[in-house]
């Protein structure tokens, strides 16, 4: 290589490197999704407390959820929590390809299965809590 | 057979003159049917004999042209010049460091695709006369996706984790000897996992995704990095949790 | 080169990741049905005292939440790697400790339950 002259290398940038293209902005909106996750286990460690600390501090708890700001913090995790798992479920024939005899299943099929998975878990939780 | 006249904007480098690269401006005549890579060579024959790149097979069987048109990694071949307006910019495969205009230094995937050892590792060797290893067609179609891997290193030029941590194996080499695990002729997973499944191979992976979006021949090295993340923690645990089953 | 051991923390992140795919859309849509007009009967104090203080029940929000915590905090771990923090094992330590810390906490809460 001495031969030719030196090399040039073009740095990268360790900030800001996501903006160089929509698909790393993509990836990174997927990423973020983690902190809205652990907030949500926040919530629900807090609510633990809550009603182990008893039935006044339950309702006022409960009652602090139903505030517009409750249910606007709600909404906003839920809008990241359903990237998450949409992001999730699109790249499971990724990484468990299914192969049947000769053939792989169509990637669809797996995505599918896992939604129809999803919603049949969403629906049990809501029957078991009562909500119908 | 209708005529334009293409913009293209390339990156220049001459180690001997140049300590840094600069853009140069081209009136390319082009025809409408062409891809990026006749607009180079029109340069090259025509306008500026000086202008140095890499390619061959005008196919995308090759791998050899590998660049950076509007920023994304592209075989020079396949980029239509129907699907591009304006002015076309051309830089040398993003992450690599550039040896002259559009030509990389490729040396950093070259010694990491021979660290994974890519090629059959049979268990015991066999005289020609034992004759062929046989496969059937359901454990061929197991690892045939990714023998279709030309070498390109366009996954890379796409992966900001090699860009961030050039230590990183990265997509193409780690599908390769993941092609080579899958394969049922094959015995030599154990050695390959030691480079693989080190912190430097596919740990550095975050699923981004980028390398299966751009590869031109539909490889899916992302697909094939979660595959080695899954059977690498299996291992892991029977490694670690079931101390008598070595391997 | 010697095998990594990140397959410990990854392999609970990728159940953890499943766990939330599946449940935190509906855990939230859950807690938010009050604010609409709609008590769904689990979440009365009586009702969620029952269900939180059964072996089955306590079991079953230990392990979601554990999964859950441990998900967000390897997540968090590369994000932050991606955002340019380069202090990698401090960030290891900091995040994995949290979600240990978290984990605790679960436990404690519900057996005071």
């Amino acid at each position: 290589m001495s031969a030719h002259g030196k090399p040039y290398v073009r740095e990268v940038s360790r900030y800001g490197w996501f903006f160089r293209s929509p698909r790393y902005l993509r990836y990174m909106a997927r990423e973020v999704t983690c902190v809205f996750i652990g907030l949500h286990a926040l919530i629900l460690i807090m609510a633990l407390m809550r009603l182990s600390q008893g039935r006044e501090a339950w309702e006022v708890f409960l009652a602090n959820l139903t505030r517009p700001a409750g249910v606007a913090l709600q909404l906003l995790i839920l809008v990241f929590a359903v990237y998450h798992s949409t992001s999730w479920f699109n790249v499971t024939p990724k990484a468990m390809p299914v192969q049947i005899g000769e053939n792989f299943l169509p990637g669809a099929v797996i995505v599918a299965a896992h939604y129809a998975g999803w919603l049949v878990a969403s629906v049990a939780v809501l029957f078991l809590a009562g909500v119908f | 057979m209708s005529e334009r006249i293409v913009e293209l904007e390339v990156l220049r480098f001459n180690p001997e003159t140049d300590s840094e690269p600069r853009f140069q401006r081209y009136s390319v005549p082009c025809m409408n049917e062409w891809v990026v890579l006749d607009a180079l060579n029109h340069v090259k024959e025509s306008i500026d004999p000086t202008l140095s790149y890499r390619w061959s097979c005008h196919m995308a069987v090759c791998g050899s042209c590998g660049m950076m048109i509007n920023g994304e990694p592209k075989l020079a071949c396949k980029a239509f010049l129907r699907e591009y307006e304006g002015v076309i910019r051309v830089e040398p495969l993003a992450h690599f460091p550039i040896q002259r205009d559009l030509v990389t230094v490729i040396d950093d995937f070259v010694t990491k695709l021979k660290r994974v050892k890519p090629y059959l590792i049979p268990k015991e060797d066999q005289p020609v006369e034992a004759g062929e290893f046989w496969q059937s067609p359901a454990e061929l179609k197991r690892y045939k996706q990714y023998t279709l891997c030309i070498n390109c290193m366009l996954c890379y030029a796409a992966c900001p984790e090699y860009g961030l941590v050039p230590k990183f194996i990265g997509p193409a080499a780690i599908t390769l000897a993941h092609r080579y695990n899958e394969d049922s002729r094959d015995s030599g997973r154990e050695e390959r996992q030691q480079e693989i499944a080190s912190n430097e191979g596919v740990w550095e992976c975050s699923f981004v995704g980028a390398c299966s979006e751009v590869c031109p021949e539909h490889v899916d090295p992302a697909g094939a990095l979660q595959q080695v993340k899954i059977k690498s923690t299996v291992d892991w645990y029977q490694e670690h949790l079931l101390p008598g089953s070595k391997k | 080169m010697a095998k990594s051991n990140k397959p410990i923390v990854w392999g609970l992140f990728a159940a953890g990741g499943t766990v939330t795919a599946f449940l935190t859309p509906v855990l939230l849509l859950l807690t938010l049905l009050p604010a609409f007009g709609v008590m769904p009967g689990l979440l009365s104090y009586d009702n969620l005292r029952g269900f939180a203080g059964h072996w089955f029940g306590r079991l079953l929000v230990f392990g979601i939440l554990f999964l859950m915590l441990w998900h967000a905090a390897h997540r968090l771990r590369v994000t932050l790697h991606d955002f340019g923090v380069r202090a990698d094992g401090l960030v290891a330590v900091a995040v994995y400790l949290a979600a240990a810390a978290g984990t605790v906490a679960t436990g404690y809460f519900l057996l005071r339950i």
